[in-house]
């Protein structure tokens, strides 16, 4: 679930309030989006990709909450790393032309 | 009772075609109807460019050069695994159709991949380039999109027919109205709020609207399809399980168990924790997985787990009529509903036509989404330039029921009902596994839940869109459930213990439909005529 929007990084853009597909987030006057609805968010990763200063971070548990440190998260390259896989951001390139998919159906059985 | 929400419109748009969700099929349903010439609105409950399944994920696509050794392999693959309910007319079409459209992406800048003979390589699409570019082209055509603005009710006119929809900017609490001439239901599936990847805006609410303008479902037995997932996260992507090894806790293996005996996990699950590991594939695959499919990847990177080294635990999430094959009825090669002005696309129509009683898995629903998107959109134009000038003169009223009309003076426990219907969906035992007690208690115990819903009220506006995502669980479930009791056999991911055989005899379609009465009536492959009615659940 959604654990952290960033204080120190957030533009107050509020893309991921308009781009959650379950409405979680609010926007905020003034300030970086809250956390509304936590328990609706439905782990799909999507409001990081679309977050163009990865303030944000989705934990892998999709059924409880958990508890984040954004430094450690920081210092081990977890904040925006799935924008980064997909190549997502200023001056990268989207990986989609380095899908491999076709290496893996040809060892399929 | 908050009759203005049916009264009082702060937005009221006219359109010549109105699509009610926004993810591949309801994209593809608006660009046609736009290059056809049609004015389109397009609204989505969460945002189109990342609602739905496809956009979370990465999705295969079910295409297929026109060679005609390989249409007819790919026809033939999956016939006996669907319990032979395909039709393979259909089949040529959605292969024709697809190849023609997943082309046109590239000729719109999707950055497909080439294989290592250099050549295009277009059978797989990631989900958040795919649906970024499809929103992007629809804008170009002249889509209009209203984001977060759940429609809550359809609108039909003085004959019946469907003249468009209603709803609520979920954020704003603005109240909209747009009043078209041909309506599409694109909304996807109903995964009961699962947490599957991407599939928790997936309730079913397009059955829900359509069965109250009068549509039939088809296939809704078809509806227990579960994803494997770490037992910790949402991603249920299941290719890669193909090199796993299942294992008990203390490391030894689950005999049969496999990705494609999802079963024997089920079965095992129902006792105890199962493990994976996906040991099998070579040291050379794995970067090429990682390549694939970035997002199987994340909740281990971010876990702390080497999946191809280490043992994690694993579970089925419920993907119900999402990867299921049951749906709204299409009754001819335009994707029309059974009523006059709606039409319906993707995982929200039934996709036996291609796929029988069996999940054609992320490929056939992938190719079904861009067809039928596709020929829902092009029809809808037409059938709206067919209504000529006096179209827009018709009287219309809404007529969505539960939450939008008055029940009694109780207050309805949404959170509440929304568990119970959980209950009777998710557990392998009654979903997955089906016998003839177990879904007649369930059916007892969803008729129950709908009888409330019916006599309830709601206060706040603000909890009408998940009192009506709780209505049309509950309604779907029943369909589901109605249907699964109707089919004494086991046919396609219709599992039936009592009659675990397939019987040559029931090799038709299950229609149902009805709200306060649930009905199921058996039809003829090919026919468009109706056997008459077997079963009817009063409530």
């Amino acid at each position: 679930m959604i654990e952290l929007v960033s204080e120190s990084r957030c533009i107050k853009c509020n893309i991921c309030v308009n781009i959650c597909p379950t409405n979680v987030f609010d926007r905020v006057p003034d300030a970086p989006p809250t956390i509304a609805r936590q328990s609706d968010c439905q782990t799909c990763y999507m409001c990081e990709l679309y977050c163009p200063v990865d303030a944000l971070y989705v934990a892998p548990e999709s059924d409880m909450q958990t508890s984040v440190n954004e430094a450690e998260l920081a210092e081990v390259g977890l904040l925006g790393s799935y924008r980064e896989n997909i190549g997502w951001g200023h001056k990268r390139t989207s990986t989609a032309k380095a899908d491999q998919t076709f290496q893996i159906l040809k060892q399929m059985k | 009772m908050l009759k203005t929400l049916t009264t009082d419109f702060e937005l009221d748009l006219e359109a010549d075609v109105l699509v009610i969700g926004g993810g591949p099929a309801g994209t593809w349903a608006a660009w046609s109807a736009a290059s056809s010439g049609a004015r389109v609105i397009l609204v989505d409950k969460g945002y189109c460019g990342t609602t739905g399944c496809a956009a979370a994920s990465g999705n295969g696509v079910w295409y297929v050069p026109p060679d005609p050794e390989a249409r007819e392999t790919a026809k033939a693959s999956r016939e006996s695994l669907g319990g032979f309910l395909s039709d393979r007319n259909w089949m040529d079409r959605v292969l024709n159709q697809t190849y023609t459209n997943v082309n046109q992406l590239a000729e719109w800048g999707y950055p497909f991949p080439t294989d290592d003979e250099g050549k295009p390589y277009r059978r797989s699409l990631q989900g958040p380039e795919y649906m970024r570019l499809m929103r992007r082209q629809i804008q170009r055509a002249g889509v209009k999109i209203l984001d977060n603005s759940p429609a809550l009710e359809l609108l039909v006119d003085d004959d019946g027919a469907v003249a468009g929809a209603t709803g609520v900017n979920r954020q704003t609490g603005t109240k909209w109205i747009v009043r078209s001439q041909s309506t599409i239901i694109a909304t996807g599936g109903c995964a009961f709020l699962s947490k599957a990847l991407g599939c928790n805006v997936l309730t079913g609410d397009g059955y829900l609207m359509a069965a109250e303008a009068g549509a039939e479902m088809s296939g809704m037995e078809f509806s227990n399809a579960y994803g494997i997932s770490p037992a910790f996260s949402s991603v249920t992507k299941t290719l890669f399980y193909n090199w796993a090894t299942f294992t008990y806790e203390d490391g030894t293996i689950i005999p049969g168990a496999s990705s494609h005996r999802r079963s024997v996990i089920a079965q095992t699950l129902l006792q105890q924790p199962v493990y994976a590991i996906i040991d099998k594939a070579a040291e050379s695959m794995r970067a090429s997985m990682r390549l694939a499919q970035p997002n199987f990847f994340l909740p281990f990177d971010r876990a702390g787990i080497d999946p191809f080294t280490q043992r994690f635990p694993v579970t089925l999430r419920l993907e119900g009529t999402v990867r299921g094959t049951g749906g709204i009825r299409i009754v001819d090669e335009s994707c029309a509903s059974s009523v006059r002005g709606l039409y319906a696309a993707g995982d929200a129509a039934t996709r036996e036509l291609i796929c029988g009683g069996f999940t054609g898995g992320g490929s056939h629903n992938a190719a079904w989404a861009i067809s039928s998107g596709y020929w829902s959109g092009k029809s809808a134009a037409e059938y709206t330039r067919s209504l000529g000038e006096h179209k827009t003169q018709r009287q219309v009223k809404g007529v969505g029921e539960v939450g939008l009309q008055s029940g009694s003076a109780r207050t309805l426990a949404t959170n509440e009902i929304i568990q119970a219907v959980q209950a009777e969906v998710f557990p392998y035992e009654k979903n997955y596994f089906r016998t003839e007690q177990g879904l007649t208690e369930s059916l007892g115990r969803l008729n129950h839940l709908w009888q409330e819903l019916r006599n309830s009220q709601v206060t706040s506006e603000k909890e009408l869109p998940r009192v009506r995502e709780a209505a049309a669980m509950v309604a779907t479930a029943r369909w589901m459930y109605s249907s699964a009791i109707e089919r004494k056999e086991t046919r396609g991911m219709h599992k039936h213990l009592d009659y675990p055989e397939l019987d040559a005899n029931q090799q038709h379609h299950l229609i149902s439909g009805g709200l306060d009465h649930v009905w199921v009536k058996s039809q003829p492959l090919n026919s468009k005529e109706k056997s008459e009615s077997k079963i009817g659940a009063l409530v």
